[in-house]
């Protein structure tokens, strides 16, 4: 069993000595043997065999230069940043209503997670004379979600099908959107377009007019929080026939999406790309458009909004990916928690915050990170890595390999069955579920009954164990305070 | 009347299903026991069938028109009246393995050992679900009921 599931090719089994043994220097701890032994007779354990203790030169480090010096190469690394930087959402803390205000019990009363992302008009005209309220001005396109909570862009390519489809599935079910990445759109999921944000991103990969026209909305994809300021690289041996055509490319070619968008090297040409798309589509459908959180965001962000942006996405440096250099991933890129409190700050300042929603992404773990995040100003959240953590990944950060024993990143139709979109959609719906119910619970606590009401609202957080300048820049007061 | 149906699209050919199999028809029904200690194990009753990527569990599909039953000289197959499941007797088999021939599926195998008899899936003896079904990881085996 565990010889014929792992790709690594960790385990050997030896026709002659009728004995399994394992060679632990391929091993990548994802647990796939360990899952599915059926005598629960694995465990993977750190070799303890390592290099002289040294606390500048560890063994990852080491480690590191041993392969570079073998192979001349970048080294490449998949998920999101793994360095021990601080996780702010870990130095915030949620407040809850005592005596004065009264907590509210979401079993007991309605509670609204219910989320509208686009632009916002400057003020509403209302109608009185009919039986119903009406509103005199048009709105913009607006997205209705049932949950602050979306799947963010994974590309068909960087994951398999299966796992495509499993996001598309899931998000229809909860009322919610996911993002197709810049890997275009397999013919298959069309019909989950209504629950689909489509992306233009440096290659255009798969851009064409029924793709955007199925599409809920579109993201132009300027940046990744994985890797900020670096392009993307599908290798052609993952250039399979469907990804070929999804793509636009032919087989067996390497996917190269260039560092920036060609065509945008200015506010004003991200504006002409934005009203392209708007035009294109005829004005029927928010644009969004994503950047890495850097260290000038804010001002990025002012810009993108007067470009004409409805919705912002901003990715941190925790942010995942299929693929990227590793010195780019563990060292490029800012927190979202300081980027998102910057950029919110920034525009409420300059008056235009109602123009555009935010989108957070970067490592969302639980529903408290997903609540931290909308009480600093997010509309809504982005997660990535939680759900495919939900749909069987075990944070290996292989993906770059193409052998995801779990299924999810390999497009290998050997590997790619593992994954069931019938039961990872389930257990992705029941992780919403789940988060959705203790969001309410913390509203609830906080005596709000709706998403909305907390929206920015800074002073639902106190920070722990962050100095002043920590605490100016997430605009919250110290616990105690 | 329930039977197994096969999803090859979702079966990564882990073969769970037929150690599970094996335990399920061993005498103690304990893994680590029916691999080290039982002589003769059984056999699986159920098949993974494999060719390049695509593999999917094969097990006997309780035909309504038997082959294997009509084609049996000694009475060994016979239908369960009531759940209509084609079950087989060890003592009453003599070995011929005509049933092997005719099953248009090549869901029966041959049991070398003892007396020469076939092998053939038994649904688990009623188990709602049989243990197949119950034990694949991925849900590539299902127990629906038919018409």
């Amino acid at each position: 069993m565990c010889v014929r599931q792992c790709a690594f090719e960790a385990h050997l089994y030896d026709p002659e000595t009728l004995e399994v043994s394992s060679r632990e220097e391929v091993c990548v701890g994802c647990h796939r043997c360990v899952t599915l032994c059926p005598t629960h007779a694995l465990t993977i354990r750190r070799n303890s065999l390592d290099f002289r203790e040294n606390a500048n030169w560890t063994p990852w480090a080491i480690r590191n230069i041993i392969k570079q010096a073998e192979t001349g190469g970048v080294l490449l690394t998949g998920m999101g940043n793994d360095r021990p930087y601080p996780v702010y959402w870990d130095h915030l803390l949620l407040n809850a209503s005592q005596v004065t205000n009264p907590s509210i019990d979401p079993l007991r009363e309605p509670m609204e997670l219910r989320t509208y992302l686009g632009r916002k008009p400057e003020k509403l005209e209302l109608d009185y004379s009919g039986e119903r309220l009406q509103i005199k001005n048009p709105l913009p396109p607006q997205l209705k979600l049932e949950t602050p909570i979306l799947f963010s862009a994974m590309s068909y390519g960087a994951i398999s099908y299966n796992a495509c489809e499993t996001l598309a599935r899931a998000a229809e079910k909860l009322g919610t959107y996911y993002n197709t990445g810049e890997g275009g759109l397999h013919p298959n999921l069309y019909k989950y377009g209504k629950n689909t944000i489509v992306q233009v991103a440096s290659g255009r990969f798969g851009v064409h007019k029924e793709y955007l026209d199925t599409a809920a909305a579109i993201e132009i994809k300027i940046g990744q929080g994985a890797k900020p300021g670096i392009g993307g690289h599908l290798p052609g041996e993952k250039v399979v026939e469907d990804i070929s055509k999804t793509r636009m490319i032919p087989r067996g070619t390497d996917a190269l999406s260039p560092a920036p968008q060609h065509d945008i090297y200015s506010i004003e040409d991200l504006r002409m790309l934005i009203y392209a798309l708007k035009e294109a589509t005829r004005y029927t459908k928010p644009i969004s458009v994503k950047i890495a959180a850097v260290h000038n965001s804010a001002a990025i962000a002012s810009g993108m909004v007067r470009a004409g942006a409805d919705i912002i996405a901003i990715d941190g440096f925790r942010g995942g990916t299929g693929a990227a250099p590793m010195v780019i991933r563990d060292n490029v890129g800012i927190p979202i928690e300081f980027a998102l409190a910057s950029i919110d700050q920034r525009l409420r300042e300059e008056g235009i915050r109602h123009q555009a929603s935010i989108l957070v992404a970067g490592g969302f773990r639980n529903s408290a990170d997903v609540v931290k995040a909308i009480a600093l100003g997010a509309d809504g959240v982005y997660i990535g890595t939680a759900a495919l953590i939900a749909m069987g990944c075990h944070v290996c950060q292989k993906c770059y390999t193409g052998k995801c024993n779990w299924g999810i990143a390999t497009q290998d139709p050997y590997l790619q069955k593992r994954l069931n979109p019938e039961i990872a959609t389930e257990r992705l719906v029941n992780l919403i579920h789940a988060w959705n119910h203790e969001i309410k619970e913390m509203l609830g606590g906080m005596g709000i009954n709706a998403i909305e009401s907390l929206r920015g609202n800074r002073l639902a957080l106190r920070g722990i164990g962050l100095t002043d300048t920590e605490l100016e820049i997430l605009g919250v007061l110290p616990a105690g305070r | 009347m329930k039977r197994i149906f096969i999803k090859e699209e979702v079966c990564m050919g882990c073969r769970l299903c037929e150690i599970y199999c094996i335990v399920q028809h061993s005498r103690s029904k304990e893994l680590l026991k029916a691999f080290k200690k039982e002589n003769p194990r059984p056999l699986p009753r159920i098949m993974i069938e494999e060719k390049g990527s695509t593999s999917f569990a094969l097990q006997c599909r309780h035909c309504e028109e038997p082959y294997c039953w009509e084609a049996c000289m000694s009475g060994a197959l016979y239908r369960d009246e009531q759940t209509g499941v084609i079950l087989h007797n060890r003592e009453q088999c003599v070995g011929c393995w005509m049933c092997v021939m005719v099953c248009p599926y090549g869901a029966i195998s041959r049991d070398l050992r003892e007396k020469k008899v076939a092998s053939k899936c038994d649904l688990c003896g009623g188990k709602d679900p049989p243990i197949c079904v119950a034990k694949c990881p991925n849900e590539a085996l299902v127990w629906v009921e038919i018409k």
